[in-house]
Formats: structure tokens, C-alpha cells, sequence
């Protein structure tokens, strides 16, 4: 039987200074502040919805993940290009939003999750509602579209 | 380390996720009453939990089951019943203005209950004339029962039912806390 539904205080405490900490490597401390916020009272909206209490971290850093690209996405256009042929130190992911716009919702999902967050393909699979090998082969089959796509 | 949760941001959230709504039960642990510490939770409805020495694990276990799972620490919501709380254990309120919420007991129980805020400060009652006014003149032990398991003593004054004898009885908080309670009322001696 699969691990029933805790708590949320029990879920939030086991959680919070992770979510913060993957956070705060992504968009700086003071962003990271309010993301964390909105991560919590997101995972608290969905909470009554959950059918059982497994892999409730790759959930919650899912959920902390699409914040993240949300915010890259609205601040995108008000930063500054980087010069062509610095090396972009920036956080994987960073690379991985444009560059998977393309890619269908669940293919997209794994590969960011997969290269952009390196979470495993059974954290993975929990995320997005279905198994670990089904995640494998979203993530290999949007690694071989966008292959494709740039040739 | 730049990265801890300050204890402001964690604030911050609790009192966020209170004021949207989102939880089905707030609580939170009062530490140093007269009386010892109280674990107390309130929802949208009103105050659903005062226990005594709370063993936090099994009360937000419990909480979640009857309420929902969205059971989070929050001082705000619970901020009237303390200042109510801080009152009454002061000697300075004889009633209580927060609602009791008792969706989750049965029906026997919300009938005892609702007759039980009725018996004033300071007065007491005996469990049979408790069963008598709810229609059971014979069910002073199912009377009793309902007392053990009152989900928000204090507020609903289940010490103020005493047996027939005179004698206290029990008291889910312990003896010694039914004897102060009543001595804080003037109801002993």
C-alpha cells in the first residue's frame, strides 16, 4: 500500500530548506524568497488532491522547478543578451527552457527534469504522473527530437 | 551558509498560506499556560482542538484524518483563542466568545456538547443531569464518555461536570487540572 498523504506541516518541514536551497542556486537569495513562497502555497492548493504520500520531493522540487521557469521566462526579456562566446556558467536548466520550447509537454518535462534539474527517472516518472521507464523514454525521445530539430 | 530559511521567511509562508484559505486546520502549541502546555487548532469554523501535553505526531496525524491534510502551524488564526485562553486562565473572562467547531464528532456527542456550554462559570453539573437534559436520564456513562473525549476542553467546560457524589471523577487533562480549573472559578471550597 502505498504511503498515505502526511500532514502538511510534516511535508513542508521535511522539504522547506531543500526547496530553498535548489531555489536560491537558480535565481539568487532574493528571488528565491518569494519562488519559495509561491512553491509552498502551489504544492498547498494541489495538496488535497494527492492520492497517496510517494515521491512527494520530486513533486514538490517539480513544482519549485516550473516557478523557476516562469521566472526566468518573465525576467528573460529584460536582461542584458550575454556576449556571444562567454561561457555561460549559468544553471542547466537555464539552457534547457529555450532550447525544449518546442518539445511536447511531457517529452519537454522529462528532459528538463532529467538534464535541467538531474532528478531521476523514478522521481521523474512520480512527477509527471506515470512510471519510471515511461520517463526514460519521454526524456530519450525529446533528447532525439531536439537532435533533430537542430540539424 | 546564504541559503537557510530565516525563520521570517518561514513566518512569512505560514501566515501566507492562512490568509488565502488554504489550510483545513491552523494550529499551534502554547507553551507556558498556568496550566501547562496546550496544543490548540482552529479551522474555518472555529476552534476543533485543545489538547493537553500534546504529543504534536499523533495530534496533527488526528487533525489531518478528520479535517483534511492541510494541517499547518500558524499563529495567526489562533491568535483570538489564545488571547481568549490567556484571559480566562487570568481570572479576567467567565465566557467564551470563539466557536466550538464540531463537524467531526457524532451526533450524541454534539447534542452533550451544546447542552455542556450551557453550565456556567463557576457552577458545576453531574454527568446523570447532563444525560437527563439530552433525553437519556440513564446514560450518565455515555455522558462520561463524551466529557473524556470533549475535542476542545475549557472552552466547552466538560470540568465543570462532576459526579453525583460530588466527587471529580476524571478529567482527560488530569485531575489536578479539573481541580485548578474550578478553583480558578471559585467552584471549590
Amino acid at each position: 500500500m502505498p504511503a498515505a498523504v502526511p500532514p502538511f506541516e510534516r511535508f513542508y518541514e521535511a522539504h522547506k530548506a531543500e526547496v530553498l536551497r535548489f531555489l536560491g542556486r537558480r535565481l539568487g537569495r532574493e528571488r528565491a524568497e518569494d519562488a519559495f513562497q509561491e512553491t509552498f502555497l502551489r504544492a498547498l492548493r494541489a495538496y488535497p488532491r494527492l492520492e497517496h504520500g510517494e515521491h512527494l520531493r520530486a513533486w514538490v522540487l517539480t513544482i519549485a522547478g516550473r516557478i523557476v521557469l516562469d521566472d526566468v521566462r518573465r525576467r528573460r526579456p529584460h536582461e542584458e543578451l550575454p556576449e556571444l562566446g562567454t561561457v555561460d556558467a549559468g544553471p542547466a536548466f537555464q539552457d534547457l527552457a529555450p532550447l525544449t520550447d518546442d518539445l511536447p509537454p511531457k517529452e519537454r518535462a522529462a528532459v528538463v527534469l532529467r538534464y535541467g534539474y538531474d532528478l531521476g527517472y523514478d522521481d521523474i516518472g512520480a512527477a509527471l504522473g506515470s512510471t519510471e521507464e515511461a520517463a526514460r523514454q519521454a526524456a530519450s525521445a525529446g533528447v532525439r527530437r531536439l537532435r533533430k530539430e537542430r540539424t | 551558509m546564504t541559503d537557510t530559511l530565516s525563520p521570517a521567511l518561514d513566518e512569512r509562508f505560514r501566515t501566507a498560506a492562512a490568509d488565502e484559505g488554504l489550510l483545513d486546520v491552523a494550529y499551534d502549541v502554547l507553551a507556558d499556560t498556568p496550566i501547562g502546555p496546550l496544543l490548540v487548532g482552529v479551522t474555518d469554523q472555529g476552534v476543533c482542538r485543545i489538547t493537553f501535553d500534546p504529543e504534536p505526531e499523533r495530534e496533527l496525524e488526528l487533525l489531518a484524518r478528520l479535517y483534511g491534510p492541510r494541517v499547518l502551524r500558524a499563529s495567526r488564526p489562533v491568535e483570538r483563542l489564545r488571547l481568549e485562553l490567556g484571559e480566562y486562565l487570568d481570572g479576567r473572562r467567565r465566557h467564551f466568545d470563539v466557536e466550538p467547531d464540531l463537524r467531526a464528532m457524532p451526533e450524541f456527542n454534539r447534542r452533550v456538547l451544546a447542552r455542556l456550554a450551557r453550565v456556567e462559570y463557576g457552577s458545576t453539573t453531574t454527568y446523570g443531569a447532563l444525560a437527563t437534559e439530552v433525553g437519556h436520564a440513564r446514560a450518565a456513562r455515555a455522558v462520561g464518555t463524551v466529557m473524556n473525549r470533549n475535542p476542545v476542553p475549557i472552552v466547552l467546560p466538560c470540568h465543570r461536570v462532576v459526579g453525583a457524589s460530588g466527587k471529580l471523577v476524571g478529567y482527560g487533562g488530569g485531575l489536578d487540572r479539573k481541580e485548578q480549573l474550578l478553583r480558578l472559578e471559585g467552584a471549590l471550597l
